[in-house]
Formats: C-alpha cells, sequence, structure tokens
C-alpha cells in the first residue's frame, strides 16, 4: 500500500463523513463545517492525481495542485459568504435552524420583535 | 513509514468524526482546526508543501477564525434543533458509506499509467524563468483561471456586504474582539503583527522558486490584521472607503489588465512577452497579495453592522 | 565530530519527543482543565525547544538554522499568550458560576 492511496482512501472517508454530517444535522453551522469537510476530502482525491501524475523531474503533477489550492480559497470565499447568510437569518428569524418541523411549531419566546 | 501514514490516516478520520460528533459547537470549530493542520501534514506527505501551506493557513487557519466568529454569535440564540430520527440518521449513514465506498473504489482504479500534464507545465516553467512549478501553473499556464478567482474573491465580498442591512450601507462590520480584550492578546499583536508581515513577504517573495506563494503569502497578512482587529488596536475598515475597495480589486485588476496587454506584447491573450515574464509574474503577484490580504479579513469581519463615526 | 553532532542531534530529537508524549498524556488524563494547561505548557515547550536544538545540526546553512530558531522563537511566543487567554477564560468562568 503506497502513501497515495491510504491518503486516497482518507479523502474517501472523509466525504463520507461530511455527507452523514450535512443530512443529519439541522443546524446551519454544522451542515457547513460538514461541507467543508466533503470539500476537504474531495480536494484530497484531487490531490492523488496529482501525485499520481509524477513525471520527469516533478514528483506530482503541478496542474491539479494549483487547482487545489484556488479550490481551498474559493472554498473559504463561500464558507464566508454562508456565515454571512447564516448570521443575517438568525438575526431576521431569532433561531438557528435549518429542521422545517421547527417553524410549524409556535416560537418559545413569541415573536413579538418581529418587524 | 507506512506506519506514520496509517497512523495520520486513522488520525485525520478521528479528529473528522469527532468534529462532527461533538456536543458543543465551539469544540467542533475547535476540532476543525486541529483537522486542517492534520490535514496540512497529509498534503506534505504527497509532495505538495504550496497545498499545505494553503490548507494551515487558509482552510484551517482564516476558516477556523471564521467559524469561531460565528459559533460565538450563532450562540446567543436559543438552539432549537430537534434530534434527528433514528430513520433519517440510518439512511444518512448507509447513503454515505455507499458515496465513500464508491469514492474508495474509483481510488482503486485509477487509470495506469496516470494521466499528467506535467510535461506541458514544465515547459511554461522554462519559459516564464519561476523556480516553482505550482506558481508557473497558476500565473502563467493556467492564468485565466486564477484571474478568474480573484473576480470569485471580489464577488464574494460584494455578497457578505450586500447582506447588511440598509440602514448600515457604507459603515463598519462588527468588531473582531471583545471591548476590553486580553492584555496578553494586545501584547501579541503588537508582538507578532510586525513579524507576521516580514514573513508574509517573504513567502510571497520566495513564492516564485520554492514553496510559496500569493495565496500562502496573503494569508499570513490577512491573519495580521485580523489578530490587530481581534486585540482592538484597529478596526474593521468603513466599506466605502475608496482606497479599501481599490485594494480589494487591485489583484484581479492588474492580472486583467496585463492578460488583456498579452496580444500586444506576446501574441495571445494572458501571454507573457519572452525574457520579461518572470518580473512581469512578480508584478501581478504583488497586487493579487495586497487583494488577498484586504479580502480575507473583510470576509471574516461580514457585513457592516454600524454606522461608524468618520 | 559528525558522530558526535549525529548522537547529539538524536538524544536532543528522541527527549523532545519524550517531553510531547508526556504532555499529550497529560491532556489526555488529568482531570481538569487547568492542570492540563499546566502540563502542556511545560511540556511541549521543553519538547519543541530540544527537537529544535536536535535539529540545528542538521539545518544545512545558518540561514535555515537561523529560520528554526525563528519558528522557536514565534510558537513560544504564541503558546505563552494563548496559554495566558485560555487561564483566563477559565478564571472568568469560575467566577461567573
Amino acid at each position: 500500500m503506497s502513501p497515495w492511496i491510504i491518503a486516497g482512501f482518507v479523502g474517501a472517508g472523509l466525504v463520507g463523513l461530511g455527507l452523514y454530517a450535512l443530512v443529519v444535522n439541522a443546524q446551519p453551522l454544522r451542515k457547513l463545517l460538514a461541507f467543508n469537510l466533503i470539500g476537504s476530502g474531495v480536494f484530497l482525491v484531487f490531490g492523488i492525481v496529482a501525485r499520481r501524475g509524477a513525471v520527469g523531474p516533478f514528483p506530482f503533477d503541478p496542474v491539479p495542485q494549483a487547482m487545489v489550492i484556488t479550490g481551498i480559497v474559493v472554498a473559504f470565499a463561500a464558507s464566508a459568504l454562508a456565515v454571512a447568510l447564516m448570521l443575517r437569518f438568525a438575526e431576521e428569524t431569532g433561531r438557528v435552524t435549518l429542521d422545517p418541523d421547527v417553524w410549524t411549531k409556535p416560537k418559545p419566546d413569541d415573536g413579538a420583535e418581529d418587524q | 513509514m507506512i506506519l506514520f501514514d496509517l497512523g495520520l490516516a486513522v488520525l485525520v478520520l478521528g479528529v473528522a468524526a469527532w468534529t462532527i460528533a461533538a456536543r458543543e459547537m465551539f469544540s467542533a470549530v475547535v476540532g476543525y482546526v486541529a483537522y486542517g493542520l492534520l490535514l496540512a501534514i497529509v498534503w506534505v506527505r504527497l509532495y505538495a508543501p504550496d497545498v499545505a501551506l494553503t490548507e494551515a493557513a487558509i482552510g484551517s487557519g482564516v476558516t477556523g477564525v471564521l467559524l469561531v466568529v460565528a459559533s460565538k454569535r450563532l450562540s446567543l440564540l436559543p438552539q432549537a434543533d430537534a434530534p434527528p430520527g433514528r430513520g433519517l440518521k440510518r439512511a444518512a449513514a448507509a447513503l454515505s458509506v455507499l458515496v465513500a465506498g464508491v469514492l474508495a473504489a474509483a481510488v482503486l482504479t485509477l487509470p495506469d499509467p496516470a494521466p499528467s500534464l506535467a510535461p506541458e507545465a514544465d515547459r511554461e516553467l522554462a519559459a516564464t524563468g519561476l523556480g516553482n512549478a505550482v506558481t508557473a501553473v497558476l500565473i502563467a499556464y493556467r492564468s485565466f483561471d486564477t484571474m478568474l478567482e480573484k473576480v470569485v474573491l471580489v464577488l464574494a465580498v460584494v455578497g457578505v456586504w450586500s447582506v447588511a442591512p440598509d440602514r448600515f450601507w457604507g459603515g463598519r462590520p462588527a468588531p473582531l474582539g471583545p471591548p476590553r480584550p486580553d492584555a496578553a492578546l494586545v501584547f501579541l499583536a503588537r508582538v507578532l503583527a510586525p513579524i507576521g508581515i516580514v514573513i508574509g513577504v517573504q513567502m510571497f517573495w520566495v513564492g516564485a522558486d520554492e514553496p510559496g506563494g500569493a495565496f500562502q503569502g496573503g494569508a499570513i497578512l490577512a491573519a495580521m490584521a485580523m489578530i490587530v482587529m481581534m486585540a482592538r488596536l484597529t478596526e474593521p475598515p468603513r466599506i466605502d472607503s475608496g482606497r479599501l475597495r481599490l485594494a480589494l480589486i487591485a489583484g484581479p485588476a492588474v492580472f486583467l489588465v496585463v492578460g488583456l496587454a498579452g496580444p500586444l506584447m506576446a501574441g495571445s491573450f494572458f501571454a507573457y512577452p519572452a525574457g520579461f515574464a518572470k518580473p512581469l509574474i512578480l508584478f501581478i503577484e504583488g497586487f493579487m497579495v495586497l487583494s488577498i490580504a484586504v479580502t480575507l479579513p473583510l470576509l471574516v469581519a461580514g457585513p457592516p453592522s454600524r454606522k461608524g463615526e468618520e | 565530530m559528525s558522530v558526535l553532532l549525529g548522537l547529539f542531534s538524536l538524544v536532543a530529537i528522541g527527549a523532545g519527543v519524550f517531553f510531547f508524549v508526556a504532555g499529550t498524556l497529560a491532556l489526555l488524563r488529568f482531570p481538569d482543565s487547568l492542570s492540563r494547561l499546566h502540563a502542556l505548557t511545560k511540556a511541549d515547550n521543553l519538547g519543541l525547544g530540544l527537537v529544535v536544538l536536535g535539529l540545528l545540526p542538521r539545518a544545512g546553512s545558518p540561514l535555515a538554522a537561523l529560520k528554526l530558531i525563528v519558528l522557536w522563537a514565534i510558537v513560544q511566543l504564541s503558546s505563552a499568550t494563548v496559554a495566558q487567554l485560555i487561564g483566563g477564560a477559565l478564571r472568568r468562568q469560575d467566577a461567573a458560576e
């Protein structure tokens, strides 16, 4: 078993873990964490493609590596946008959940501050 | 070494699982930061030091700050989560195992010999005079992608700002730190910021030939800006500041202008004139570092939430 | 001479790793946050110092050695600060309860 196969399995496992958490959790911030786990798992699988593409003087193929770097930065930008949206959502509604059942029940502290 | 890799794999997956299972949101976020750092070691093992630096600085560090700030703000609200039902849990577990299994099978059946763009990138490397192949791919071989990615960052900032209520438009984002920060934090910010700025600039500069580059260096500069804001030595800037907006778009704008000048100077879009490529690349990267160092703290600070006295 | 230096490296790094392991055991086994913090700051600072000391003879150039020392100093600075911050937060938490 070479190191890249282990890293590939780690990537697959991370995607699985992240997917489970994404489905099970109703809290948006936890969904975001799960989403980032999936993302890094995908990057890792792509990373082993870079490792396997070693040709000539390089121990790696630089093209997928460069794409993973831009991917990490874009994932951060998407996370920041998601955080801004969920904070605003929580501010508007006074609640932090995406569970549809919660919204059909009456609010515990009565929605007097709704504008 | 195989033992090290296996141990690392177990550790990464274990910390990831713990992050998901942690009851407190804050613990989950701290777990995620540790997870990011461990993942950086995996990247080093894959001969990807540039990716490892980016993962540690942005994937773990800056994202960690973003999530800590968000969990702090969200924790003030009542938690209304109903625990997920057993059926949902089982279905989700089955789906996850299926997807992970398919991915693992795909990993095992990757084509042999592996396809590679390394020879093409190597040719480009010789033309640019750079020593770091990944930087050459980012700025020369796939420069159009990198330019568009910078535009995505600007769009993300616009998206975050547009979430603000109308009455705060043009104001300042909420402060990153408590009203009276710990003296130790203030001390750290005072001592670390100058050192960090030197390291960030150095990381960008050596990125031409060694692991490092505009993203990694910019992320360290951004971290220094954030620690200074957390210690309340300075406040997040007003978002209607002209200088701020100029710094925000400087990277993609300079990149685009040089790219558009390509047909005149070198015969095609986003091409560099022979013999002049390296200084031009460093020129573009300099502005990119500035834009990244400004963009990341703005994304963490969030939309303007107060009018902000002039 | 080089054998002696190699031996020195080995001993210093080995001792450093020992302290890291001790600190990690303390982190996992100690009962409350303050004593964990106490053990971690002591053991890990010593561990890192010894590892860096052991790596110094192996650094290829004086510049690389200098970088190692700067690295050590920055980690010292930030870990000391973080320990202070965590300690302060714990004290405030205790006062609130």
